[in-house]
């Protein structure tokens, strides 16, 4: 009769052990995958990947610089690197260092690699990422302060290495291909800059901060003028109102960034927004807009050039659309080519942009085969 | 009495021990055994740059011309904001699409089945299909869910012969069968659908009440009847050996190539000539749309070995 009791208490130990035990692992999620990664030699494919990365920028200080404008598999573009010579784009982010990790990373793992030059620019300096401290503090009121410091880097450092200065935020995403489409038909030596164009507050308008800006070299210069002889200050913390008041005092156009078919190419939203949303009468968005809003599928260019409130995940799907997806022998129906001014522009082949060429020259062949 | 709570707690050891040894085991074992299925399983790829060079042009263009794809759309009244989305888009690429609904409903022309049974659904669908096809080859087979892009599927079948049994998209294995996932979308071609109509009609291999005592999924009712016929199914696949038919929407498999390859996740998520995604919702759609057939960055070109035109009464593209 013991014998009996005993065994018949082990087998249910034997089986509230299993029980719980099941159901403790299938809790804790102990998938394939952690055994998996296990097995797997570890960071095998990780070193390869930062190696890439060290290919594709030279660092100096915490400008990066483009060596090698990146190719698509496949392709022909002969046209994207006569222009990319041509058109030299220096792209800026207004980050903090908050938004390292959370967006400003994902804006260097995506657009800013089609840019011929890029520096992100926060409150402090960080060489790891590399950002440049502009000695402001963190917050909507400090938006203008950065700008101001930014642009005056720009003007003493960078002045002569490009035609052009962008500047976006880091939930901005911009098509910096068909940025250079845009101002392919200036020259930087113009007074001009282009960007989401907006109604109020100025007599020509100016451009909205979050759909990005871009200067022509002679815009930044006498950007940097009006601070020096008082003609422009901090006037306000609204950065992009600020900004534009600035240029309208300085003599600096504010150009019309729509394309052949006077179809917007900045975004202040989303594209979801943009193609589908209706929006209410009484949004502000009727009354900013400088040119007539549309709504559905003609509200943006075939060749748009950004968006903005673009979340991580969109950035990498904006760039999967942009740069991979397509429709296989698809005829687009709208197909500008070049603009008449572009013949004016000179090629720019400075030595380091030949250095690092040929570096990867061989590389790009092999690519191209 | 203490006998029995020794026994009892031995007893509970052994079994937690017996639990943790079994996880284990069944991990490795369906790791390994996932690995050697990648390799096993049959699959087509998409014509490679020289494969399509090797035919002159002339000949080329008579292909890319001549092949003509019958979109079969199963819908139902409850998904109107979906059907109405791919009415919208995608289909209008098709050569001719056809929605088939569980029962009539004003707003959007169909044919009604009249039943709300998926397989019966799609046998009805697909032998419809079949008697009204004329001189389309290809048959594609998705829900309004799916988001499909007809010119890459085009691209897949440019080189195959429809008089030949394929029975193409995401490939599935449970158990012994290898099915397609109706999620990513179903191609067949004028033979299999042939030899499929010839087997509906009979019972004992092909019944409308399916062969097991539970229900199978439509997908793999269809996969059943096939098999029979000797049609079997296949994984296509593009140049590079990526899935071109995807059951995830861009946004999952994105999230996913986020997590498992950060620095290269766009090249990494998908084909860059994807035939489907699912999952979309009725506005990701329009921006797919967008995506696909109109957003590019200026200056680089494809001198891609066929032409396909854009769609008339169209203007998302």
């Amino acid at each position: 009769m013991a014998m009996m009791s005993s065994r018949r208490s082990f087998f249910l130990g034997f089986m509230v052990g299993t029980c719980t035990l099941y159901f403790f692992l299938t809790q804790v999620p102990l998938n394939k995958n952690f055994f998996h990664k296990m097995n797997l030699p570890v960071t095998s494919k990780n070193k390869a990947v930062v190696e890439n990365e060290n290919l594709n920028w030279r660092v100096d200080g915490p400008a990066l610089i483009n060596l090698e404008h990146p190719h698509l598999k496949g392709e022909d573009s002969r046209v994207a690197d006569d222009i990319y010579n041509k058109v030299r784009i220096l792209c800026w982010v207004m980050t903090g260092p908050a938004n390292l990790e959370k967006k400003a990373r994902h804006v260097k793992a995506t657009w800013s690699r089609h840019c011929n030059m890029v520096i992100f620019m926060s409150s402090t300096d960080d060489p790891n990422f590399p950002t440049i401290g502009l000695d402001t503090k963190e917050g909507r009121d400090q938006l203008y302060w950065k700008t101001i410091r930014a642009f005056h880097y720009l003007e003493q450092h960078h002045f002569n290495e490009a035609d052009w200065f962008l500047k976006a935020d880091d939930d901005t995403f911009i098509v910096v291909d068909n940025l250079r489409l845009v101002l392919a038909n200036y020259t930087p030596d113009e007074p001009i800059y282009f960007g989401k164009r907006f109604r109020p507050f100025a007599k020509q308008g100016y451009m909205s901060g979050g759909a990005g800006y871009v200067l022509s070299k002679e815009a930044l210069r006498r950007f940097v003028e009006g601070f020096r002889t008082n003609v422009c200050s901090h006037t306000s913390s609204v950065e992009d109102l600020a900004l534009g008041q600035c240029m309208e005092k300085m003599g600096v156009l504010a150009g019309d960034s729509r394309d052949s078919l006077h179809r917007e190419t900045f975004h202040p939203f989303v594209p979801e927004s943009h193609l589908t949303g209706k929006f209410t009468k009484s949004f502000w968005y009727w009354n900013y807009c400088y040119y007539p809003v549309v709504e559905g599928p003609q509200c943006c260019s075939d060749l748009a050039v950004s968006f903005h409130y673009v979340s991580a995940e969109l950035m990498y799907i904006l760039e999967y659309y942009t740069y991979h997806l397509r429709a296989y022998g698809y005829q687009y129906r709208y197909n500008p080519g070049l603009p008449e001014n572009y013949a004016r522009l000179p090629a720019h082949k400075d030595t380091e942009q030949e250095s690092g060429k040929n570096n990867s020259l061989d590389a790009h062949l092999e690519k191209t085969v | 009495m203490y006998s029995e709570g020794g026994s009892f707690m031995k007893g509970m050891l052994l079994g937690g021990i017996f639990c943790i040894v079994a996880t284990l085991l069944s991990s490795f074992n369906f790791g390994h055994q996932q690995h050697t299925d990648h390799h096993n399983h049959h699959h087509v790829n998409a014509p490679s740059k020289e494969e399509l060079l090797r035919l002159p042009e002339h000949k080329r263009i008579e292909l890319s011309q001549n092949i003509r794809v019958y979109c079969v759309i199963l819908v139902e009244p409850k998904e109107l904001a979906y059907w109405a989305a791919v009415r919208e888009t995608w289909s209008k690429h098709c050569d001719k699409a056809e929605f088939y609904s569980s029962e009539e409903v004003k707003v959007f022309e169909s044919v009604s089945v009249e039943t709300k049974d998926p397989w019966i659904m799609l046998r009805k669908a697909l032998k419809h299909a079949f008697d009204n096809a004329k001189d389309h080859k290809w048959y594609f087979i998705a829900r309004p869910t799916t988001f499909a892009i007809i010119e890459n599927l085009k691209y897949l079948l440019l080189n195959k012969d429809p008089d030949q049994p394929f029975y193409l998209g995401h490939m599935v294995k449970s158990g012994d069968l290898e099915f397609i996932e109706l999620s990513g979308g179903i191609v067949l071609s004028t033979e299999a659908l042939k030899r499929l109509v010839g087997v509906l009609g009979d019972s004992s291999k092909c019944p409308e009440q399916g062969r097991m005592i539970w229900k199978l999924p439509e997908d793999k009712e269809l996969a059943v009847c096939l098999k029979y016929t000797g049609v079997f199914a296949e994984n296509a696949e593009d140049t590079e050996g990526k899935d071109i038919f995807n059951t995830k929407s861009v946004n999952t498999l994105i999230n996913e190539a986020m997590a498992e390859t950060p620095q290269e996740v766009a090249e990494s998520c998908c084909s860059d000539v994807a035939v489907t995604f699912n999952g979309h919702s009725p506005n990701n759609m329009h921006v797919m749309m967008f995506g696909v057939y109109r957003l590019r960055p200026f200056g680089h070109k494809f001198h891609d070995s066929l032409v396909f035109l854009p769609p008339k009464d169209s203007d998302n593209d």
